[in-house]
C-alpha cells in the first residue's frame, strides 16, 4: 500500500492533471492520513469542478474527519452534477442519520436503494431505521399544536408571561447554563444544544459568501412558540424562547438582555 | 420548475428590498427555481436555508413543538427569510436590512400557500 502511494504521488506530481488524484486520496483516507486526503482530493476537484466522483471523495474525507457541515456541502455538489449518485444519497443519509434526523435519513437510503437495487445493505438499513422509528413514535407522545415546552425547574412557580426559557451553549455542543424542558417536562438540553452547536459556524459562512457581514440574530417561527438564537461571544450561543403572544419584536429585546446578562456571566467566569 | 412558481417567486421578488427569492430543496439545498434583482451567489443561501431548516427540525422535534415555519437570519449587510413551501421544499428570499419584515413575511408565507 505505501508502495503504491509513493508511486502515486510521484505520477500525480509529474502530472498534476492526472486523475490518479482520486486513487490517491482514497488510498489515504483508508489509511487514516485524512489532512493529505483532503489536500489531494480537494486539488484534484479544483482542477475536475464538474468531476462528481472528486466531489463525493472530498465529502466521504471530509465526513471522516467529523466536518459534517463541509460534507455536506460537497455531497450537494455531487447531487448538483449527478443527481442519480448512489454515494451522495448514500452519505447524507448518514449526516441526516447522525443529525437524529431519520426521516430523512429514510428518504436518501430509499432514493439510493432505487438508484441500486442490488445493495442488500440498503434495504436492511431503511428497515433498521424504521423499526427505530418506530419504537421512538411509542415512547414520545404525539406532538400537539399548541403546547409550549414548559419552563425549567427554576422558573417553575413563576407566572408563565414572565418566564423565557433560555439556554447558554458552546459552540461543542456543551451547555454552560440554563435548561430547555420538552412539553412533558423532561430536559432535552444537551439535545438542543448539539442540535444548534454548528449553526453559527454555518450562519458565518454563508453571511460571508453573500457578503452581508456577521450575523447578528436568528429568529424562528415554530407554530406556538417564537425563538431566538443568539451569540453572546464567538464561541457561545443563547437560544431564548417564548410563546407566540410575545411579539417579534419585543422577543428580539428580550434577547438582547439575556445576551447582556449571558456575557456578564461568561466575564464573571473568566 | 412550472410557470406558477416562478410567478411565484417574482411577485416575491417585487417587494422593495428584496434581491432574490428561491425555492430550494430541502433535502439537499438544491435550488428548483429563482428570481434575482441583483447577481448573488443564492446557492450559498440555499444550501444554508437547507442545512439550518434540518437542524431546527431536530430542535422542534426535541422540544416537541410544531414544525419550523418562519426563520429569519439577521446580519449586519442584509437578511435571509426561509420558509415551508410545500412538500419538501423551501422559500428563500434575500433582502436588504431596510426592507419591510413584516411585508416579506406575509408575502412568503402567501407564496406558501399559493405553491402548495
Amino acid at each position: 500500500m505505501t508502495d503504491d502511494i509513493a508511486a502515486m504521488t510521484l505520477k500525480l506530481a509529474q502530472d498534476p492533471s492526472s486523475l490518479v488524484f482520486l486513487a490517491l486520496a482514497e488510498s489515504l483516507r483508508k489509511r487514516g492520513q485524512l489532512e493529505a486526503a483532503l489536500t489531494v482530493a480537494t486539488r484534484g476537484s479544483a482542477r475536475y469542478p464538474e468531476l462528481a466522483d472528486g466531489h463525493d471523495l472530498v465529502a466521504r474525507i471530509q465526513s471522516d474527519r467529523g466536518a459534517g457541515d463541509e460534507a455536506f456541502d460537497a455531497w450537494t455538489v455531487v447531487l448538483r452534477l449527478t443527481p442519480d449518485h448512489v454515494g451522495a444519497h448514500k452519505g447524507l443519509a448518514f449526516l441526516s442519520y447522525r443529525n437524529g434526523d431519520l426521516s430523512r435519513s429514510v428518504k436518501h437510503l430509499t432514493r439510493a436503494l432505487d438508484l441500486a437495487p442490488g445493495d442488500t445493505s440498503l434495504a436492511g438499513a431503511i428497515e433498521r431505521l424504521r423499526t427505530l422509528m418506530t419504537s421512538r413514535a411509542e415512547t414520545v407522545s404525539p406532538t400537539e399544536p399548541d403546547r409550549i415546552p414548559v419552563a425549567a425547574e427554576a422558573d417553575r412557580g413563576r407566572p408563565a408571561a414572565e418566564i423565557t426559557p433560555t439556554l447558554l451553549f458552546d459552540q461543542q455542543g456543551r451547555v454552560l447554563q440554563g435548561t430547555l424542558a420538552r412539553a412533558d417536562g423532561a430536559d432535552a438540553s444537551d439535545a438542543v444544544a448539539a442540535a444548534l452547536a454548528g449553526v453559527s459556524r454555518e450562519a458565518e459562512r454563508a453571511t460571508r459568501l453573500l457578503g452581508v457581514g456577521e450575523w447578528r440574530a436568528i429568529a424562528i417561527e415554530s407554530g406556538a412558540v417564537n425563538y431566538e438564537l443568539r451569540t453572546p461571544t464567538p464561541e457561545t450561543l443563547l437560544l431564548v424562547m417564548r410563546g407566540r403572544e410575545v411579539p417579534a419584536g419585543r422577543l428580539a429585546r428580550i434577547a438582547d438582555r439575556a445576551v447582556e446578562r449571558a456575557r456578564q456571566w461568561l466575564e464573571d467566569l473568566a | 420548475m412550472s410557470g406558477r412558481e416562478q410567478l411565484v417567486l417574482d411577485d416575491v421578488t417585487r417587494i422593495a428590498g428584496v434581491k432574490s427569492a428561491l425555492l430550494v430543496s430541502a433535502d439537499d439545498g438544491l435550488i428548483v427555481a429563482e428570481a434575482s434583482v441583483e447577481g448573488q451567489p443564492t446557492e450559498a443561501a440555499a444550501a444554508f436555508a437547507a442545512r439550518l431548516a434540518q437542524r431546527l427540525t431536530v430542535l422542534t422535534r426535541t422540544l416537541q413543538t410544531p414544525p419550523m415555519s418562519l426563520l429569519l437570519l439577521q446580519a449586519a449587510g442584509g437578511q435571509l427569510f426561509v420558509t415551508q413551501g410545500g412538500e419538501g421544499l423551501l422559500f428563500v428570499a434575500i433582502t436588504s436590512n431596510d426592507v419591510n419584515i413584516g411585508e416579506v413575511r406575509l408575502a412568503l408565507l402567501d407564496a406558501a400557500g399559493r405553491i402548495a
